[in-house]
């Protein structure tokens, strides 16, 4: 599916997931092209949340989850036995539909995954902090006040904040599950804005219930719908020419 | 929306009467309480303020108990439960911890573990002290004294820290139900973020889940404080003293207990009439400390709350 030489940072196979003994997705095969901007989209409840969490082990947290298939990050197989969740975690990053900061100061809370990870005093911290501050283009707002609480920020700058989080530890893939959905039209602006600069460096996965969103950020596209992933493709042929009568029905609106 | 018949407006108007009651029923017990409140406060300043002085909180009991004052109480008294606190809030917190973040919650351990931590909060506080007489005194105390000591007593009798431990283990349902209640405030947003950064569990809950979920525990505490400072039963077998010469620091000694004092003034005093100014104003001191006790880690916990998410959450 990704064609030319784009090279594949994800390879999901046959993966399903299970709540309970309640099926919510699968099985779905699908590839990711590194360094790329891959969108998720369908109605609400279709699998593509569960989909996202599934390829950094956050649905493992959720008691009575249970999945079949596999997920492979640079040929690795991230559910094989003896893979440490935490250091799947660190490479394949992630940033919620609510943005979430630590009740702690803005640079606290972007070096909290430095610091966890063994990242003191007396390296580099600062500088990590600032690169990932202006990563996600908001270390100009901030760089005057990192000392005071992140809950007295904006909503938007609250969401940047969350992506330059995760940024810091430098991750190579990044899970972003409806990034701006909480979000005004500005501050929705700016994320789509640093979602295309970050495909530069990151492989960026998004869930969106915006199917406009989808369109302006992507470079591929997922439709998912009723827990089965209904067709892959670029987004530009997936919003024209899409090969599926119910992608077509869903993107034009028809139901959903 | 249907049109209210007469019908209706004669229930509307039954129903407000209801409220009036209420309103009037419930703002009357408030009232009682308060009132019982302020008579037990009014009579205890009133009757404790005659013979309060500095040398009534300064100097030790004297004559018989009575003349002098009440501070080696008041030293027991604070040293006791601080040696509490010190034992109770990490023994507490730790438990919490372990059955809200660590235990399968629907496990039969679990289930029975709560239901034992339920059972000690009802059990009566004199038993808490013949337990501690029979496990902390009898028990460890005489264990400590055939390994560290020869066998002589020093820690197999009443003592400070034998009557802390009591205490702790009788507060310490107070301090596990609170510590889980935090700990069950914290927003699952919270721990996925720091999840998600790759930290373990253990980082987790170190480092976001027990930062957020500290003014709950204080909260605990202060109870747990509370609790501590006013009970007597469960020191009057395993430190408490009716009367000691000199006030002494070490931890395998007796102490004396204000509310034991307050007791032993009451009932064993040698002349009534004489003692019973000096009961007043032990009872004033008594109330007194476990505010200033309560007060001190209600300060604790406001300033913990406004450090890094401002006025108000």
């Amino acid at each position: 599916m990704p064609a030319e030489n784009l090279s594949s940072k994800l390879i999901v196979r046959g993966l399903s997931v299970f709540y309970g003994p309640k099926k919510a997705l699968g099985p779905v095969s699908m590839e990711v092209a590194e360094k790329r901007v891959t969108a998720l989209i369908g109605p609400s409840g279709c699998g593509k949340s569960t989909f996202l969490r599934s390829l950094n082990r956050m649905n493992e947290l959720i008691p009575g989850c249970r999945m079949e298939g596999s997920v492979e990050l640079d040929g690795q197989a991230i559910y094989g036995p003896g893979i440490d969740p935490v250091v799947v975690r660190r490479r394949i990053g992630m940033v919620f539909q609510r943005s979430n900061p630590f009740p702690k100061s803005i640079f606290e809370n972007v070096a909290y995954g430095l610091r966890i990870g063994g990242m003191g005093a007396g390296s580099d911290l600062t500088g990590r902090v600032e690169r990932a501050l202006r990563q996600a283009a908001l270390w100009e707002e901030v760089k005057d006040r990192l000392n005071e609480s992140a809950l007295g920020m904006s909503g938007g700058q609250q969401q940047r904040l969350c992506i330059a989080r995760a940024l810091a530890v430098e991750p190579e893939v990044l899970l972003m599950d409806e990034p701006a959905s909480a979000l005004d039209p500005i501050a929705t602006a700016h994320i789509e804005e640093l979602i295309n600069e970050l495909s530069d460096d990151y492989t960026v996965v998004i869930v969106t219930h915006n199917m406009q969103q989808a369109a302006r950020v992507s470079d591929f596209t997922a439709f998912f719908y009723m827990g089965d992933l209904v067709e892959v493709d670029r987004t530009q042929v997936l919003f024209t020419k899409p090969s599926q009568s119910r992608t077509e029905d869903y993107i034009t609106g028809r139901f959903g | 929306m249907s049109i209210p018949t007469a019908n209706s407006f004669v229930r509307r108007r039954r129903s407000r009467l209801g409220d009036i009651a209420l309103v009037v029923a419930t703002g009357a017990a408030t009232v009682l309480v308060l009132a019982v409140l302020a008579i037990i406060v009014i009579d205890v300043v009133r009757g404790g303020s005659q013979r309060l002085s500095w040398t009534f909180l300064s100097m030790a009991p004297s004559e018989g108990m009575t003349a002098g004052g009440v501070f080696p109480a008041i030293f027991g008294t604070v040293a006791m439960v601080i040696l509490m606190t010190v034992a109770v809030v990490p023994a507490g917190v730790a438990t919490a911890v372990y059955l809200h973040e660590y235990a399968d919650a629907g496990s039969r351990l679990t289930r029975a573990i709560r239901i034992a931590v339920n059972n000690l909060a009802g059990v009566p506080s004199i038993v808490f002290g013949l337990f501690g007489l029979g496990f902390f005194v009898r028990f460890v105390g005489a264990g400590v004294d055939r390994a560290f000591f020869g066998g002589e007593k020093v820690f197999g009798q009443p003592a400070l820290v034998w009557a802390a431990l009591t205490m702790a283990v009788l507060t310490v349902p107070v301090v596990i139900v609170a510590t889980e209640e935090a700990l069950r405030s914290v927003p699952r947003e919270l721990r996925e973020a720091s999840l998600a950064l790759g930290a373990t569990k253990f980082q987790t809950v170190l480092n976001v889940v027990l930062p957020q979920a500290t003014p709950g525990i204080l909260t605990g505490t202060i109870l747990a404080i509370s609790r501590g400072a006013g009970e007597v039963a469960p020191i009057l077998f395993t430190g408490a003293a009716y009367y000691l010469p000199s006030l002494n620091w070490h931890p395998s000694s007796q102490f004396l207990h204000l509310g034991y004092h307050v007791y032993v003034l009451a009932t064993q005093s040698p002349d009534v009439d004489a003692s019973k100014p000096l009961l007043y104003s032990t009872v004033l001191v008594l109330l007194a400390v476990t505010f200033v006790l309560n007060f001190s880690a209600f300060v604790v916990r406001s300033r913990m709350r406004h450090r890094f998410t401002g006025a108000g959450t």
